[in-house]
């Protein structure tokens, strides 16, 4: 019975968390951007510096009308937005946020499980392009497409780098494994990491695959009311496994003064910390062009990524 | 004589199943243990479904319905469409996904190699073998990049 509840709360707390803290991030994405651009943002909603704006954006979309097109292909169109906004659910539950068994569930190989499942988000977009029977959707998803073909390697080779530190998959046991030297050790391999982990989730400036100027909105262009909602909410708990998982990864996680008790506030800490980094990176980048994009990519970041592993290898045997 | 061979051969035989029931025992334990972590996990799968379902279900109870045949042709810029949605087209990103197939590939291998290259009895000879690995793959990327793959134009 015990055991039962134990396991139920988890699910609860990884399901509030799941809702509440992609809110927060764009909550302070609406406030920081409209300050760094002179504006107040909003104002209205809940009274106070327009807390509930969010909520009250929730409420309109359950009540606009759910269109489907004629042309487009039904089931597949609605059910995108699951596809696209599940896998960050499940990845939540894996994430350890402080010492001491405070995660959802140790995964042994936690870190290739996160990897993949992430991976599976960008079909959403695809299918959303692919079934809207849209011009622009259909290059849209592609472009998604060819975006995660391109920055999952980066960041799958500067993960690797991580798990030859560590000498494990398991994210518990890379953050117990974790010495302050590794943050100059691995920078490179977090840099790359964060990039690539932007460039995934079509963040500015890497957001050709819904750039509005070119493509309408890409492959959301024909989604309306709750569905195009789910699609945001995808987008929010995007940054914050990003971020929560490059502070597990990259910036020791829990560790910290007073770990031991206070060690969740450091995760959230850090993870805030790279949420506001996001979301300044979009205030100040203009976009990259789709030839750039890739370029990036394929001339940049990979050979950055395979210097990191050769780096964290050389050192690691030497000091074996 | 025969006697003690029969007895040592019972001997040997009764080890032997000790032997391959403790294994059998482990075996299931371990493999009960790892799939206990993921049947939690699938939960939350089964969990998000649910979350899907029910805001799909209270968004028709919420929802107007009033469709009109022009609010159900396809948006796509606010211009009527013209042609067929599945528009022919270019698709330039295909050598990409081959470049990307055969690195994925390399990240798997590199994922288990990671846990135990630095473990005793391993280290430099095991770091050698993966970079040579790696560096076949780097020099196809290099001829790729030279030959023009990564350009766009």
């Amino acid at each position: 019975m015990n055991d039962v509840l134990d396991v139920l709360l988890r699910l609860v707390a990884v399901l509030v968390a799941f809702l509440v803290l992609p809110l927060l991030v764009g909550q302070t994405e609406h406030k920081v951007m409209a300050h760094m651009q002179g504006r107040l943002g909003p104002m209205y909603a809940g009274g106070f510096h327009g807390w509930a704006q969010l909520v009250a954006d929730g409420v309109k979309f359950a009540q606009k009308e759910d269109v489907v097109p004629t042309g487009a292909d039904r089931r597949i169109f609605q059910l995108a937005p699951a596809i696209a906004l599940l896998p960050y659910l499940v990845v939540l539950i894996v994430i350890p946020v402080g010492p001491n068994g405070f995660v959802g569930q140790i995964v042994d190989a936690g870190l290739f499980f996160v990897l993949a499942v992430m991976g599976v988000g960008v079909l959403g977009a695809l299918m959303a392009g692919w079934a809207s029977a849209n011009k622009f959707s259909l290059l849209g998803g592609l472009r998604t497409a060819a975006q995660l073909m391109a920055y999952e390697l980066p960041m799958l080779l500067a993960a690797a780098s991580v798990a030859m530190a560590a000498g494990t998959l398991s994210l518990p046991g890379i953050v117990h494994a974790f010495h302050w030297w590794w943050v100059p050790w691995q920078i490179i391999g977090a840099l790359v990491f964060f990039t690539a982990g932007l460039a995934e989730l079509q963040r500015p400036p890497f957001d050709m695959p819904v750039a509005d100027s070119e493509i309408i909105f890409g492959a959301y262009t024909e989604y309306t009311g709750l569905r195009f909602a789910l699609f945001l909410l995808a987008e929010y708990a995007g940054i914050v496994v990003l971020c929560v998982l490059t502070t597990v990864l990259f910036l020791g996680g829990w560790h910290g003064p007073w770990s031991d008790s206070l060690g969740w506030v450091w995760t959230l800490l850090k993870s805030a910390l790279l949420a506001f980094v996001v979301i300044w990176l979009r205030v100040s980048y203009p976009r990259l062009r789709e030839d750039q994009l890739q370029k990036l990519a394929w001339t940049a970041l990979i050979p950055l990524a395979l210097v990191q592993i050769a780096l964290t290898g050389v050192v690691k045997v030497v000091i074996q | 004589m025969g006697q003690g061979l029969d007895s040592l051969r019972k001997q040997i035989i009764e080890t032997v199943v000790d032997v391959a029931e403790v294994t059998v025992q482990a075996t299931h334990h371990v493999a009960a243990d790892y799939f206990d972590g993921y049947s939690v996990v699938g939960l939350v799968a089964v969990l998000g479904v649910l979350f899907v379902a029910v805001a799909f279900g209270a968004g028709r109870l919420l929802r107007p319905v009033a469709p009109t045949r022009e609010k159900m042709l396809t948006y796509e810029c606010g211009v009527d469409p013209v042609g067929e949605g599945w528009a022919h087209t270019q698709i330039r990103y295909y050598v990409y996904s081959f470049l990307y197939v055969i690195f994925a590939v390399d990240a798997i291998f590199l994922f288990p190699w990671a846990t135990i290259f630095a473990a005793p009895g391993f280290g430099g000879t095991t770091l050698v073998e993966m970079f040579v690995f790696i560096g076949f793959l780097a020099v196809g990327l290099l001829y790729a990049w030279k030959k023009g793959v990564l350009e766009w134009t």
